[in-house]
C-alpha cells in the first residue's frame, strides 16, 4: 500500500439541530480506492466537504502529507491537489468540453482566450486518460456517463492527488459503469488516490480497496474489502435486519383482471410498445439507462405527447393527452426525481399531500384546513412518515419521507395504477426495505404497480412479470419464475 | 395560525423586520421632519399610497408564481384613460367608465396570464411587450390628449368623494385599499387560487404533473394583477384628475420594489400580502418624510433603492445563515 495522503483526526461539525459528524476519523493512502459507506444521513458526504474546505470543521485536525492542513474553500483545496466530483455535475451545458476543463483557467493570448491552445491541452489530457470525447463537442450533447468522466478530467487537469467521487454510478448503466471502474483503475495505476462514496454496497467489492463504515455521523469501522463481505459491511451500516424477500412466485393469478394496456406506444423514444397490467400485480421494466422505460412512463402518463398507441385503463380505451387526464383515469407517476417532478418542496406535508384533489377539500370556495389536516394525518400514520408534524416542509424531510410524501398525494386522489419510476433511487438501505413493504402493502390493497428499475436484484425481489425494452422498443416479457440477471440483460441488449 | 410555522415562519421575521423598519423610519421622521408628526403628513402617506399599493397587491400574486409583470404601470394609465375617454367621448356615466377601467386593466392580465401560461412565453418578455402594448393603446384611444375626469365642481365629480376623499376630507382611499388588501388576503391564503399560485412557484412542473390545470391557475393570477392595476387606474384618476398618455412607465417598478421590501421572493414560492403592503407604506412614509426635511424627489428615488438593496440584502443573509 502506498504512503498515507491524508489523515483525518477526529473531525467534528455541527449544523443547526443535527450533529453531523461526531469525532470521526479517515485515512487516505496513495494508489487505494477507498469507499465510504453508510445511509442516507451517516455523514459521508459531509465528512468529504469538511476535507475540501465546502464545510468548516467545528474540531479535530487534517493533515496532509504529515502536514496540517485547514482549507477555507475548495480552490485551496484543490490546488493542493485533492479535487471533488459531487453528485450533481457542475458543467455548463452549453459549453465545450475544452472550454468546461479550463474554466477558471483559460489560456490567455493577449487579452483573447487561446481557444487553440485549450482545445489541443484538453484533447492531449482525455487522451491520456483514455477517454474517447472530442474536446470541441458541447458538453449537453454527451451522455451523463461521458459528462462525468469530463468531470474527473477537469479534475485531474488540476493535478489531484486525490479525486473524491460523490455516487458517481447513481445515473449509470452498466456499461458505463464499467467504464468508470476501468477508468478508475487506471487511476489507481498512476498511484493517485480515489474516495469512493456510494450506497451500491455491491461495487465496494468490485473496485475498491479498503472501505470505511458511517452511520449516524460517527466513524464504524475501516475494513480490508478483501476480508469482508456484503452482509459484514450492511450489518455495520444499519445495525438492523433488512427486509431483503426475493420473489419466486407470482402472486398474481393468470385470470387476474387487467386494468391498463397499452397498444403500440409511439414517440421519439419510444418504439412500438404494448403491455399489459394487471389487477394487484407489480410489472417490472427493465432496461439500461436510454432504453426508453421512462419515456414509455411518461407517454402513459400523458406527461409527454405521444405520435401515436391507445390506452385502455379496465378495458376501456381512454384518451390521455395530460397528466390532468391520467390521473382523472386513477394513473399516477412518481417520478425518480422527487424534488424535481414530485414536490413543492416550499410547500408542507399537508399541501403537497392535497396537491392532486385540492377540489376535494373546498368548503364553498374556501380551503377546509380541518379537513385537509385530518386526512393529511391519516396518511403519514398510514405511511408512517417520519415527519415533527404536518406543517413541516418537504424539503426538510429525508429522500424516502419524500417518496412517501408523493406517495400518499397519489392515494389521497385515490390513484389505482402507480408508476414507480426508480423509486429506491437515493433512498438509503433501510429507507427502501420500506418502500418495498409499502408497494407489495399497496398491491394487497388491490392497487397495481409498474416499476422502473435499473438495479436487477430489485427488479427480481419485486416483480411479477417483468417487461425488457432495449432503444425504445420492447424486447421480452419475463414471467417471474423464468426470470434471472442474465436473460434480462440479454434481452436488454437485444438490439446491439 | 399555526399552518405552514416553518415556511412562513421565516416571511413572519422578514415580516417583523420590515413592520420594525417602518415603525423607525416613521419615529426618525417625527423626530426630524418638519410638520412630520401631524395628522396632515398622515394623510399625505395614506394618499400616496393608494395606486402602487393596488398594483403591489396584485402583483404579489403574480411575484409569487416565480413570474414578474411589468406593464402594471402603463395598464394603469391605459386603463385609466379608456375610463376617461369612455366618459367624456362616449358619453357613458361615471360608474360604468370606471367599470370599464378596471375591466381594461383585466383584460391586460389575461393577455399576459395567455402569454406566459399558454404560450410560454417568459413573463419578463410577455409583460415587456404588454406594457409597450398597452401605452400605444391609451396613446391611441386618447388621440395623444391629455384626458381630464370631472372635477368635484362637476356632478360627475362624485367619484373623487366615493375613492380619494369624502366631503368632510376623509381619505377614504385607505378603505378600498384596506378592502380589497382583505379580500386578496383571503384569496391568497384561504382559496384553491392561493394555494396553487404558491405551490406554481415552488414547483410548477411538479404540479402540472399532480394533474393540476397550471395554465388556468397561472392566468388567473396574471388576471388578478391586472385587475388591481385597473382598480389603481380608477385610485389614480380620483387622486390626480389628469391622465396624461405616455406616462405610467416606473410606476410597476415602485410596487415590484413595495412587494420585495415586503420579503416576497422574486424567484418564487414565498411571499406574503402583509408584507407587501408594509413595503408600499415604508416608501410612502419615506417620500413625505424626505418631503418634509426639504429634500425633493430624486431623494426619494435614491433611498427607495436603497432600501431596496438593504431589505434584500438582509434577506438573503438570513436565508444563507438559516441553510
Amino acid at each position: 500500500m502506498g504512503e498515507q495522503l491524508v489523515l483525518m483526526e477526529d473531525i467534528d461539525k455541527s449544523f443547526p439541530g443535527v450533529h453531523a459528524l461526531d469525532h470521526c476519523c479517515f485515512e487516505i493512502n496513495a494508489g487505494e480506492v477507498h469507499a465510504l459507506v453508510g445511509e442516507n444521513g451517516a455523514g459521508k458526504s459531509t465528512l468529504m466537504k469538511v476535507l475540501t474546505g465546502i464545510y468548516q470543521k467545528d474540531g479535530g485536525k487534517i493533515f496532509l502529507n504529515g502536514r496540517q492542513v485547514n482549507f477555507s474553500n475548495p480552490n485551496e483545496a484543490q490546488s493542493a491537489g485533492i479535487g471533488m466530483i459531487h453528485q450533481e455535475l457542475n458543467l455548463m451545458p452549453h459549453l465545450t468540453v475544452a472550454e468546461n476543463i479550463f474554466i477558471g483557467k483559460e489560456i490567455m493570448k493577449g487579452i483573447f482566450i487561446d481557444q487553440k491552445t485549450i482545445n489541443r491541452r484538453a484533447g492531449k489530457l482525455l487522451k491520456s486518460l483514455k477517454l474517447n470525447i472530442d474536446p470541441k463537442a458541447k458538453v449537453m450533447d454527451l451522455s451523463v456517463a461521458k459528462q462525468q468522466m469530463v468531470e474527473i478530467a477537469k479534475a485531474l487537469s488540476y493535478d489531484s492527488k486525490i479525486i473524491i467521487m460523490d455516487e458517481p454510478t447513481a445515473a449509470l448503466t452498466d456499461k458505463e459503469i464499467e467504464e468508470l471502474f476501468r477508468f478508475i483503475r487506471d487511476l489507481k495505476a498512476k498511484n493517485r488516490a480515489v474516495v469512493y462514496i456510494t450506497h451500491r454496497i455491491d461495487e465496494i467489492f468490485v473496485i475498491s480497496d479498503r472501505v470505511t463504515v458511517m452511520r449516524d455521523g460517527r466513524y464504524v469501522d475501516t475494513l480490508d474489502t478483501k476480508e469482508t463481505d456484503k452482509d459484514a459491511i450492511i450489518k455495520k451500516m444499519v445495525g438492523r435486519v433488512i427486509y431483503e424477500q426475493s420473489k419466486t412466485k407470482s402472486a398474481v393469478g393468470s385470470d387476474a383482471p387487467v386494468v391498463l394496456e397499452v397498444k403500440g406506444l409511439k414517440s421519439r423514444a419510444v418504439k412500438d410498445v404494448s403491455f399489459e397490467l394487471k389487477k394487484g400485480e407489480i410489472l417490472g421494466i427493465a432496461g439500461l439507462v436510454g432504453a426508453g422505460r421512462t419515456e414509455t412512463a411518461r407517454l402513459i402518463f400523458g406527461a409527454d405527447s405521444k405520435q401515436g398507441g391507445e390506452i385502455f385503463v379496465k378495458g376501456k380505451k381512454v384518451e390521455i393527452s395530460s397528466p390532468r387526464d391520467a390521473v382523472n383515469n386513477g394513473i399516477c407517476y412518481l417520478s425518480e426525481d422527487r424534488r424535481k417532478y414530485g414536490l413543492a418542496v416550499d410547500l408542507s406535508v399537508q399541501e403537497n399531500a392535497t396537491m392532486a384533489c385540492l377540489e376535494n377539500f373546498i368548503d364553498r370556495g374556501f380551503i377546509n384546513f380541518k379537513k385537509e389536516k385530518e386526512v393529511a394525518h391519516e396518511y403519514i400514520k398510514k405511511l408512517d412518515i417520519k415527519t415533527p408534524s404536518v406543517n413541516q416542509l418537504t424539503k426538510n424531510l429525508s429522500g424516502g419521507n419524500q417518496q412517501k410524501v408523493v406517495v400518499a398525494k397519489w392515494l389521497i386522489k385515490n390513484c389505482d395504477i402507480i408508476i414507480f419510476d426508480e423509486p429506491t433511487r437515493g433512498i438509503d438501505v433501510g429507507a427502501k426495505s420500506e418502500i418495498y413493504k409499502l408497494m407489495n402493502d399497496l398491491t394487497k390493497e388491490g392497487k397495481s404497480i409498474i416499476m422502473i428499475s435499473s438495479e436487477l436484484p430489485e427488479l427480481l425481489r419485486m416483480s411479477d412479470r417483468i417487461v425488457v425494452m432495449c432503444e425504445g422498443a420492447k424486447t421480452a416479457v419475463l414471467n417471474i419464475e423464468e426470470a434471472n440477471q442474465e436473460n434480462i440483460m440479454q434481452y436488454a441488449t437485444a438490439n446491439n | 395560525m399555526e399552518k405552514l410555522e416553518s415556511s412562513r415562519k421565516k416571511i413572519d421575521v422578514s415580516k417583523f423586520m420590515a413592520l420594525g423598519a417602518l415603525l423607525f423610519i416613521y419615529i426618525f421622521f417625527s423626530v426630524f421632519g418638519k410638520n412630520f408628526f401631524s395628522s396632515s403628513a398622515f394623510v399625505n402617506i395614506l394618499d400616496s399610497s393608494y395606486y402602487i399599493g393596488f398594483m403591489a397587491i396584485g402583483v404579489t400574486f403574480v411575484i409569487i408564481t416565480g413570474g414578474i409583470d411589468l406593464s402594471l404601470g402603463t395598464v394603469l394609465i391605459c386603463s385609466a384613460l379608456i375610463g376617461g375617454v369612455a366618459h367624456n367621448n362616449w358619453g357613458l356615466p361615471m360608474g360604468l367608465s370606471l367599470f370599464i377601467c378596471v375591466i381594461v386593466g383585466g383584460l391586460f392580465g389575461f393577455l399576459n396570464g395567455n402569454l406566459v401560461a399558454r404560450f410560454k412565453l417568459p413573463p419578463f418578455v410577455a409583460t415587456l411587450g404588454t406594457m409597450m402594448i398597452a401605452q400605444g393603446t391609451g396613446a391611441i384611444v386618447s388621440r395623444v390628449m391629455t384626458i381630464r375626469y370631472p372635477d368635484l365642481t362637476s356632478p360627475d365629480g362624485w367619484f373623487k368623494y366615493a375613492f380619494y376623499k369624502t366631503r368632510g376630507g376623509f381619505p377614504i382611499g385607505i378603505v378600498w385599499l384596506v378592502l380589497f388588501f382583505a379580500v386578496a388576503y383571503i384569496i391568497l391564503n384561504k382559496t384553491r387560487i392561493g394555494r396553487y399560485v404558491f405551490a406554481i412557484g415552488s414547483n410548477e412542473e411538479a404540479i402540472r404533473l399532480s394533474g393540476v390545470n397550471v395554465v388556468k391557475w397561472k392566468t388567473i393570477a396574471y388576471t388578478i394583477s391586472g385587475l388591481f392595476s385597473g382598480m389603481a387606474g380608477v385610485m389614480y384618476a380620483a387622486s390626480y384628475t389628469s391622465i396624461i398618455p405616455a406616462t405610467g412607465n416606473g410606476f410597476e417598478l415602485l410596487a415590484i420594489a413595495g412587494v420585495v421590501i415586503g420579503g416576497t421572493s422574486l424567484s418564487g414560492g414565498i411571499g406574503s400580502l402583509s408584507g407587501t403592503l408594509i413595503g408600499v407604506y415604508i416608501m410612502s412614509i419615506l417620500k413625505q418624510g424626505l418631503m418634509s426635511m426639504n429634500l425633493q424627489a430624486h431623494y426619494q428615488t435614491l433611498f427607495t433603492g436603497i432600501v431596496v438593496i438593504i431589505a434584500v440584502m438582509l434577506d438573503i443573509y438570513r436565508n444563507k445563515k438559516a441553510v
